[in-house]
């Protein structure tokens, strides 16, 4: 900045003047902020998202979380909410023996497309048939994240994986699955929406759709199920400022953002 | 929690008639060492009323896990584990439990799961290929701590490995219990729920087709123990925003807000630390007769045990010096027993129904001191299911003394 | 001198900044710039604030890794630019 003149705002402490705090560092149900997801990464900030909701409609005490296998498995141990963990593939039928057995509780899985459109992918087809009154959360970035940013079954066509690395190839490796679309289809499921986290705006949009999900759930209408389409730069093999719009040009041009059933 | 009381070389003399399909008047194990208290706890809207009820094993199962607290149960349908699941449909809603009909047996151990996570009594089960289905998730259950009744009906005896051996990864273990018949799966599956409750890991029982489908008297109410206490560690949601809110993860047990997170090597040397006081606490059982001078012990289990014992008992009529070690604790396995009833014999022979699995055990046990020969082998009907043809105690004496003479 | 109606402003944890760049063009009126010739203790840029914040918390919903604490005035300041 030495040849820039720009004055900058002193940002290491409250502000002087009279001023309320609207949002603070991490998010109240999480315990410790920091953690060793990439930089740019969005399932933090799907993370933030979705325990936000919670706070915001007075939930904590009645809510289990379910978690499945990835980066976002970091978030297991570090929540102020009640936490399941479960195995690759498997969150929705723990989330369907929880429920059952604790029907006053609020039950919501958080899996990646890894571990739900692949390894899980009847699972959550199942549980959504049964109209189970849970929230399945899928934070998709067209990856594995953590074994090193392997193919999915939600990989877009022409992306770039660690071994797709000439792109995802239809006759090779098939064509990618778009489980929200499956997933509407069910009459059980009774709300699915597919949001991201790449734009500010996209954050905000992502959140009214997780609170409408969860209010699905409160009312007993059945299956709910939010996508919520994150970045991953390493697994794409981009800069982090390039996610934002690699999303939006790749991943959200196939699996299309918005409301994609509300029976509610 | 009650402990398991019984004696190191349990002596449980059933004096049940043999060979025959049908049971009628089988009297109940003499020797029932659980737990002390008399059950104060009827959940049921009925008082146990000692009495006798013809019913196939498979309901005699399903209504003990119901008396000793199951409240969820899921289960995919396979023979001969089918029935299991059908009368657990019946019999949980009145009390107030849940029966899922999984679509899978992986999502039926997934629910099993998640409703145990919750504090609340489960089981599930299947045959031996559900069970093989379900083995990753035994295999993790056991470090996240999830009590757990499995029941495999299973064909024949071939899944003694996977039952005690486990086909899942990691160095789990998973306490086997094998019944005779309906009788003593009453007592065994009562005794898996205090045992899986008392040490967070998941306990199998070992039944078969033989079992399943054969109709006896059986008095469901005997063999009452301590209801399950209720647990602290159950997920219920209320612990949320307390700063101190419930974890229940195969990954470990520890919190990041205490400056530790998921530590693996930590968290599996204490799992296989449980492990072994698991092991150590739990007491091997077997029913041993006349071996104290015998000069062929025979050791089986399950259903073709019943038909060894009645060969045993022909050849001691007939002037043989013959003896029976029947293991029901497949898991701890009952060595001590087997290497007395060793002692001094000059042949041991192990039946078992299939190509010679507890036969390493046995040998394990017997550690010399005498010859183990293999008597068993596969006996199955074009069903595949392993009740016939060999279950024939004129088969068995045949084996046994030809065994005892070369 | 002119200034900048200035309605929020927010507090950054400099050394939780793993330099992402995503609040830059995460921020509606575009007061956040990365530093170029600064770095964190893990080597990362972190961003710097400019006159002009509105509070509207987009920086903070989007930041991966919870650097932003965000401030709303009970009076909008008027900042020299």
């Amino acid at each position: 900045m030495t040849d820039t003149p720009v004055r900058f705002l002193p940002t290491d402490r409250p502000p002087s003047e009279p001023a309320r705090l609207v949002d603070d560092f991490t998010p109240e149900l999480i315990d410790v902020g920091e953690h060793h997801l990439c930089p740019g990464c969005g399932e933090p900030i799907a993370m933030r998202s979705v325990l936000e909701v919670i706070a915001e409609l007075a939930l904590v005490q009645r809510t289990i979380a379910v978690f499945g296998i990835g980066c976002y498995s970091a978030f297991s141990n570090n929540l102020d909410v009640e936490v399941c963990q479960a195995l690759h593939g498997r969150a929705p039928s723990l989330a369907t023996g929880i429920k059952r057995a604790k029907p006053d509780t609020v039950v919501f899985t958080i899996q990646g497309d890894g571990d739900m459109v692949n390894e899980g992918l009847q699972e959550v087809l199942h549980t959504a048939a049964r109209g189970e009154n849970v929230t399945c959360v899928l934070l998709n970035n067209g990856v594995f994240g953590e074994t090193g940013g392997h193919i999915t079954a939600a990989t877009v066509l022409g992306q770039r994986t660690k071994n797709t690395l000439d792109g995802r190839d239809p006759h090779e490796h098939g064509y990618p699955i778009l489980i929200s679309n499956l997933i509407a289809q069910l009459e059980g499921a009774a709300y699915v929406a597919r949001g991201a986290v790449n734009t500010a705006g996209n954050v905000s949009r992502t959140k009214r759709m997780i609170t409408k999900a969860i209010e699905t759930q409160l009312a007993g209408r059945g299956f709910s199920f939010v996508e919520i389409l994150t970045m991953c730069p390493t697994g794409w093999f981009i800069e982090t400022q390039e996610a934002p719009d690699y999303l939006d040009d790749n991943l959200a041009a196939v699996h299309v953002g918005g409301v994609l059933k509300d029976n509610t | 929690m009650s402990e398991l009381a019984s004696e190191p070389s349990a002596v449980s003399e059933l004096a049940s008639e043999p060979s025959a399909v049908s049971e009628l008047a089988s009297e109940p194990s003499a020797v029932s060492e659980l737990a002390s208290e008399p059950s104060a706890v009827s959940e049921l809207a009925s008082e146990p009323s000692g009495q006798r009820v013809l019913m196939e094993g498979s309901e005699a199962i399903a209504e003990a896990m119901v008396l000793a607290g199951c409240r969820f149960f899921a289960g995919y349908p396979m023979t001969p584990f089918t029935e299991v699941l059908e009368h657990m449909a019946k019999k949980l809603p009145p009390v107030g439990g849940v029966c899922m009909n999984a679509e899978s047996e992986l999502e039926a151990i997934g629910m099993a799961w998640g409703a145990a996570a919750t504090g609340t009594p489960a089981a599930t089960g299947s045959t031996g290929q559900g069970l093989s289905l379900m083995q990753e998730s035994i295999a993790e259950a056991c470090l996240a701590g999830i009590p757990m009744l499995l029941i495999n009906m299973a064909r024949a005896q071939g899944d003694y490995f996977q039952a005690t051996r486990g086909g899942g990864h990691g160095d789990y273990r998973t306490p086997v219990l094998a019944p005779q018949d309906a009788t003593e799966a009453v007592k065994l599956v009562k005794l898996g729920f205090q045992l899986t409750w008392r040490w967070r890991n998941p306990v199998l029982l070992f039944g078969d087709y033989y079992l399943a489908h054969t109709s006896s008297s059986v008095d469901t109410s005997a063999f009452d123990l301590v209801p399950l206490a209720p647990v602290d560690w159950g997920l219920d949601g209320s612990t949320g925003g307390t700063g101190r809110a419930r974890l229940v993860s195969p990954l470990g047990t520890d919190k990041q807000r205490d400056d530790v997170g998921y530590d693996l090597a930590k968290h599996y040397y204490a799992c296989a630390a449980r492990s072994a006081e698991m092991l150590a606490g739990i007491e091997p059982l077997a029913e041993v007769e006349g071996c104290d001078d015998a000069d062929v012990v025979v050791v089986a289990f399950g259903t073709p045990a019943r038909y060894v014992r009645a060969a045993v008992r022909e050849l001691r009529a007939d002037g043989v010096k013959a003896g029976s070690v029947r293991p029901i604790t497949l898991l701890p396995f009952p060595t001590d027993a087997i290497a007395r009833a060793a002692e001094g014999a000059k042949v041991v022979a192990v039946y078992e129904n299939n190509q010679g699995q507890m036969l390493d055990d046995v040998r394990l046990a017997v550690l010399g001191r005498a010859p183990v020969q293999f008597i068993g082998g596969l006996s199955l009907d074009t069903s595949g299911f392993g009740i016939a043809p060999d279950y024939d105690v004129a088969v068995f004496r045949q084996r046994i003394e030809k065994v005892l003479h070369d | 001198m002119s200034t900048i109606t200035t309605r929020g402003t927010v507090v950054i944890d400099v050394e939780a900044c793993k330099g992402c760049d995503l609040c830059i063009d995460a921020c509606p009126p575009n007061v956040l710039v990365m530093t170029t010739d600064e770095v964190n203790t893990r080597g990362y840029r972190f961003p710097k604030l400019l006159p002009g914040c509105t509070g509207c918390k987009a920086c903070s919903q989007i930041c991966p890794d919870f650097v932003f604490q965000v401030y709303k005035y009970e009076t909008p300041q008027e900042i020299e630019s």
